[in-house]
């Protein structure tokens, strides 16, 4: 069943928006965050209306119903990415919490030894990561790699922007600890191939961690059969509010580690001389969490469901072959990353001619068209294809196939403006 | 607001045709300052001859705010006392922190006062300083590997 967009479209209060004289808004930058239908906006007034409380802490009624509340959120997400078990969904701010919480307790985990970890890093070991990674999932690892004395390593990328797996078998070898890779790239819409770089990383014994801050919201995610140890995913981009993020990770990778921050709620005996602590999640969610946030996630996901994961992986696969064929009718424009539907997601990003992107965005943002412009977090990216920054349109539930001739009509008014 | 506020003839012939473009001998410093969300950059070089700005010359690449910009600073400041282009430095910053409220002194900023309608655009504003920041480096460092300098001026 296809998506009946302009009722979803309905659901969207800012959609209803008009910007710079009275034009409607056309918002093609839900990679960057997405927009929230009123079900999330409700559940979250709903939630400080009837039953704001903190959670986990009190016996009185709004208590009661708070924890159920952010507790369930933890169930629907669960289900939602098909996980083993609740306790391994830990609610962060964002993905990049979620990967800095990994990358400081790998750091802070013991290396080797007695009291060793499996997972720690030192001297002589790598960390894998790619070339198009998000700068999220690249600079906690510099850290790490600093930290520790452990070395980067990346997967590069072929010259239509997909990885370069011709030599996975020496970037990722006996000394690799860890492999983080993104599930599909923010700027080039890449939608990369788990299954060959798991199956690599486990014959070496590395942990897999793969951002999947790009697919959960637009397909059908389930992180069981991906096989990886951990994921991250971020709410405010899958139709949720900002400040909730989701880090996934299987139990034994949780008992393991390390507790990240330190706080209330993530310990289990508290005395002078030291602290136990708190079974997973809550050994890595210290303080009182974003509850209100979690709640909304959760209207969030219930949303996407009914709407079906499939049926907007469909929507989406629709407009990113409608759009690539519309981009092409545009004298000078070149698209940067594959160039085809085949194995790419609803990011696409493009330069026109010598122009540059800011003048671009800017010309089409009086037409009341919102696209991302510049390195989008990914400047080894934009390095290695060659150009100093993108123009990115990127697609959500919510998204027309009018809004795409939108932007191919304000693209060719771009062009008249600069002559 | 309209486009056109912001991308007046000035600044998209400045674009079109920069003016002093390309990295000169000799000079005393040389910077390379990026905007890093937005990818522009630019390489720019100072060379004083006593207390004159005797050439500012650059490269670099970026929207057509940030190289227009640095199109009309070099034209401004070439040939200028140090403390002037300095003072030209501070007024043109004044006047892109101003939100659009201020009216520029076209005797003072010359052509650079077509940069007013960008004041108005805060994500635009620090395209258009880009190369004075440059410029206000580089001068720095010039001065301090020639003290002797900094009194003349």
């Amino acid at each position: 069943m296809t998506l009946d967009v302009e009722r979803i479209r309905k659901d969207f209060p800012v959609l209803e928006r008009r910007v710079h004289d009275d034009q409607p808004l056309v918002y093609l930058d839900s990679a960057a965050t997405s927009q929230k239908p009123r079900a999330v906006l409700d559940a979250m007034a709903e939630y400080y209306e009837l039953h704001n409380a903190n959670v986990h802490r009190g016996i009185h009624t709004l208590a009661e119903e708070a924890t159920a509340l952010y507790e369930g959120a933890r169930d629907t997400v669960a289900g939602f990415i098909n996980a083993t078990d609740r306790s391994e969904v830990v609610f962060t701010k964002n993905s990049t919490e979620g990967l800095n919480l990994l990358a400081r307790t790998i750091g802070d985990s013991p290396s080797g030894g007695e009291s060793g970890n499996e997972y720690g890093v030192g001297p002589g070991d790598e960390i894998c990561i790619t070339e198009m990674e998000h700068h999220s999932n690249i600079v906690p690892w510099q850290l790490l790699a600093q930290r520790t004395g452990a070395t980067l390593k990346w997967i590069g990328l072929t010259d239509d922007g997909r990885l370069d797996l011709t030599n996975l078998d020496q970037v990722i070898n006996d000394r690799t600890k860890v492999v983080a890779f993104v599930h599909q790239s923010n700027i080039l819409g890449t939608l990369n191939p788990v299954e060959p770089i798991v199956r690599r990383a486990r014959e070496v014994g590395a942990l897999t961690i793969l951002d999947a801050s790009q697919t959960v919201p637009h397909r059908p995610v389930d992180l069981q059969s991906l096989d990886v140890d951990a994921a991250v995913f971020t709410g405010h981009k899958m139709l949720g509010p900002t400040g909730i993020g989701v880090l996934w990770a299987r139990r034994e990778v949780l008992d393991a580690l390390p507790p990240f921050l330190g706080g209330g709620e993530m310990i289990s005996v508290v005395q002078m001389e030291g602290s136990t602590f708190a079974e997973p999640p809550h050994k890595f969610e210290a303080g009182t969490p974003m509850i209100a946030e979690a709640v909304g996630l959760a209207a969030a996901v219930d949303y996407l469901q009914a709407l079906g994961m499939s049926e907007v992986a469909e929507h989406e696969a629709a407009l990113t072959s409608y759009a690539l064929d519309a981009l092409h009718t545009v004298d000078g424009l070149r698209v940067i990353g594959p160039d085809t539907t085949e194995q790419r997601g609803g990011a696409i990003s493009f330069v026109l001619g010598d122009l540059h992107p800011h003048d671009v965005g800017q010309v089409l943002d009086e037409r009341g068209i919102a696209v991302r412009v510049g390195q989008h977090c990914a400047a080894p990216v934009c390095r290695r294809m060659g150009v100093p920054a993108t123009t990115r349109a990127s697609f959500a539930p919510y998204t027309s196939f009018a809004e795409i001739d939108a932007l191919v009509e304000g693209l060719q008014h771009v062009r008249r403006f600069f002559g | 607001m309209n486009l056109e506020s912001m991308y007046q003839e000035i600044i998209l012939d400045h674009y079109r045709h920069p003016q002093h473009k390309g990295l000169r001998e000799p000079y005393e410093a040389e910077v390379h300052h990026v905007n890093p969300t937005c990818g522009d950059e630019v390489t720019l070089r100072v060379h004083l001859d006593g207390g004159t700005i005797a050439d500012v010359s650059y490269d670099g690449q970026g929207c057509s705010i940030s190289q227009a910009s640095a199109s009309v600073m070099a034209g401004l400041i070439i040939g200028k006392p140090v403390g002037e282009a300095q003072h030209l430095q501070e007024e043109f910053l004044a006047l892109m922190q101003s939100q659009g409220k201020v009216e520029p002194d076209e005797d003072v900023l010359e052509d650079a006062v077509a940069f007013a309608g960008v004041s108005k655009y805060p994500a635009r504003v620090k395209c258009a300083l880009l190369a004075w920041m440059a410029w206000k480096d580089a001068t720095a460092q010039a001065l301090a590997s020639a003290p002797s300098m900094e009194e003349s001026s």
